[in-house]
């Protein structure tokens, strides 16, 4: 031991006590042959040690706790890995007896005789949540920007735990309103308007209908968040050149706010895209493509719901829903690193 | 309009409250054309208030109610049935910290322009790289103007907005304690920037710096607890003060 970290210890005084009364309580045991010294020293010298750990157990509860802390994280992403390895397991079955391209370009879904082709549920995956952003996006973005900037404080305070709330229901209660609402209304009156008789209202409309609405909140909400972080200086840079409030908002606001939008409607992508009972509840479940919007059809994630209770009575079924569990997880994936990388670039570019 | 007496704003009791608390009380001044008006006062005495209440901005923000009357030309622009971007179009804003718009260098100066004139692309280079060479920014961004303005240093960016406010050639310009976000390079380029202005707008400055206010204004305006209590040529504000509270402001003694 150096002088030098030898005086370090010594100049704790914890420490130096701790020693002393040591020293002290043997010098009593063994010279004096006094125990209640013995004793009233030893105390002392366990107080002083407790002391000492109280410190140890302050930076070990700090390094524990970051150490959980990781262990924790490491795990959470473990789990990812450990999805993607159970799908991609889970699948191999229905790889070794069906091609890909068969599985993914053949239209014909037949659990029964065998015959499990996906292109129709992916088209009509694809026309559903087109169909519903397409209506989602432009109204709440209008919505969320009235809410912003035009709106007056009372009317926003009260209609912003409204949406928040919104955007909790679970989904289950939207598929049931569909279906008492919606259902009837596409068969009487938005199918006939566009030349459909024929429609059940069991329809991949329908379906778009009820995922545009429950994809509103959540739009609505990201947006607001990030209109609301625009800083005032910002609109009075644009509004004191004269530029009126609604130039401000088109070539100002929304393209401050660029990245924050673009996120909300990646985020509303994903849950339109996953969405399963209320889409089943009101798509109709057949595995084919409509000749109209109007017509009955099925998404990949109703897919799964509407089969998965005949997965005991034909084996393979299992691993053809895992391979379209696995389809689901790939794209929400890929979208998701996809709007990463968008909005990295983004807010690069449109820093303010 | 050379006449250096020419009085380009004008404001008749005043009132500003902000939530009930009374900002500017009984406000009557009186801002000279052409010349470097320096509102100067402790912070939160309200000169920012003063200031934004020349273009109508402060009414963009909640539980504002403003009283008296704001006469600009020879127009009350608190009456109603005015068009408000016309009003703001006459005055630009500098803000303290310099909030470029999330665009391109050219797009930030070409953004008034845009909107109020219908030039073709030409004319519409010819001005922004009049507007930039005024600020002394040309050179210095000539060969990057489609970069996003928010990559210029703190300072190029106040002489950018100062550009997108002369860009739309305004009569007056609003500059709210323009430097205090700057080095002092950057800051003093500003100073020289507004005195050279001058010749051309009102130049109406915010500070809280009184060594600024001596260095370039023309006219002083002293405000404390939302009352003017002086007001006149700086040279006289400064070397012969009438009002005892002056008097302590300028020696510090009340802050």
């Amino acid at each position: 031991m150096s002088p030098s970290t030898l005086n370090d210890l010594f100049k704790n005084k914890v420490v130096l006590g701790g020693i002393v009364s040591l020293l002290l309580s043997i010098l009593s045991l063994f010279v004096l042959n006094n125990l209640v010294f013995f004793v009233v020293f030893l105390v002392i010298f366990i107080i002083l040690l407790l002391f000492n750990f109280i410190k140890i157990t302050r930076k070990l509860y700090d390094t524990l706790g970051s150490r959980l802390m990781l262990f924790v994280t490491a795990s959470i992403i473990f789990l990812f890995f450990l999805l993607l390895i159970i799908l991609i397991q889970g699948s191999l079955r229905i790889l070794s007896e069906e091609s890909l391209p068969s599985l993914l370009f053949s239209s014909t879904w037949k659990p029964f005789s065998g015959e499990f082709g996906l292109f129709a549920v992916i088209i009509d995956t694809l026309i559903v949540t087109a169909i519903s952003m397409l209506i989602a996006v432009p109204i709440s973005l209008l919505s969320a920007i009235y809410i912003a900037e035009y709106a007056p404080k009372k009317f926003k305070n009260i209609v912003r735990p409204f949406i928040d709330v919104l955007a909790g229901v679970p989904s289950v209660v939207f598929g049931l309103c569909a279906l008492l609402v919606f259902v009837p209304i596409v068969r009487d009156d938005i199918a006939p308007f566009f030349g459909s008789n024929i429609s059940s209202g069991f329809s991949l409309f329908t379906a778009a209908l009820i995922l545009a609405i429950m994809v509103f909140p959540i739009i609505i909400s990201l947006c607001l968040e990030s209109f609301n972080s625009i800083p005032i200086a910002l609109k009075e840079a644009s509004l004191s050149v004269g530029a009126t409030k609604w130039e401000t908002v088109k070539k100002v606001i929304f393209r401050a706010s660029g990245p924050g939008i673009l996120a909300a409607i990646f985020l509303g992508f994903g849950r339109a895209f996953g969405e399963t009972i209320a889409v089943s509840m009101v798509i109709g479940n057949q595995e084919l493509i409509p000749s109209s919007l109007f017509g009955p059809g099925q998404t990949l994630a109703s897919l799964i719901a509407s089969n998965y209770t005949e997965v005991s009575s034909i084996p393979i079924l299992a691993s053809a829903l895992i391979f379209v569990a696995l389809l689901l997880f790939i794209v929400v994936l890929i979208f998701n690193l996809l709007g990463y990388l968008v909005l990295r670039r983004a807010s690069k570019r449109w820093k303010y | 309009m050379e006449n250096p007496k020419t009085i380009q704003i004008e404001t008749k009791a005043l009132n500003v409250a902000i939530h009930n608390n009374q900002v500017l009380k009984n406000i009557d001044i009186q801002i000279p054309a052409k010349q470097l008006t320096a509102i100067i006062g402790p912070s939160g005495c309200g000169k920012t208030t003063l200031l934004k209440s020349f273009n109508r901005l402060l009414e963009i923000q909640d539980g504002i109610k403003i009283e008296g009357e704001i006469v600009v030309d020879g127009i009350n622009i608190m009456s109603s049935g005015l068009n408000v971007p016309d009003i703001r179009k006459k005055m630009g804003l500098i803000s303290q910290k310099p909030y470029p718009l999330p665009m391109s260098i050219f797009e930030n100066v070409a953004y008034g322009l845009r909107i109020h004139h219908d030039k073709n692309q030409k004319e519409l280079a010819e001005a922004v790289q009049n507007c930039l060479q005024e600020v002394g920014l040309w050179s210095e961004v000539k060969d990057r103007l489609h970069d996003p303005a928010s990559r210029l240093s703190v300072g190029q960016q106040q002489r950018l907005c100062l550009a997108r406010a002369i860009a739309v050639q305004p009569e007056v310009i609003l500059c709210d304690e323009p430097t205090s976000a700057l080095d002092p390079i950057a800051a003093q380029q500003i100073e020289k920037l507004l005195l050279k202005l001058k010749k051309d707008f009102t130049v109406i400055l915010v500070t809280h710096t009184l060594r600024q206010a001596k260095r370039v204004a023309d006219h002083v305006i002293f405000l404390y607890f939302g009352k003017v209590v002086e007001q006149g040529t700086a040279a006289e504000f400064f070397n012969n003060p009438k009002n005892p509270e002056t008097k302590a402001y300028l020696a510090g003694e009340i802050s």
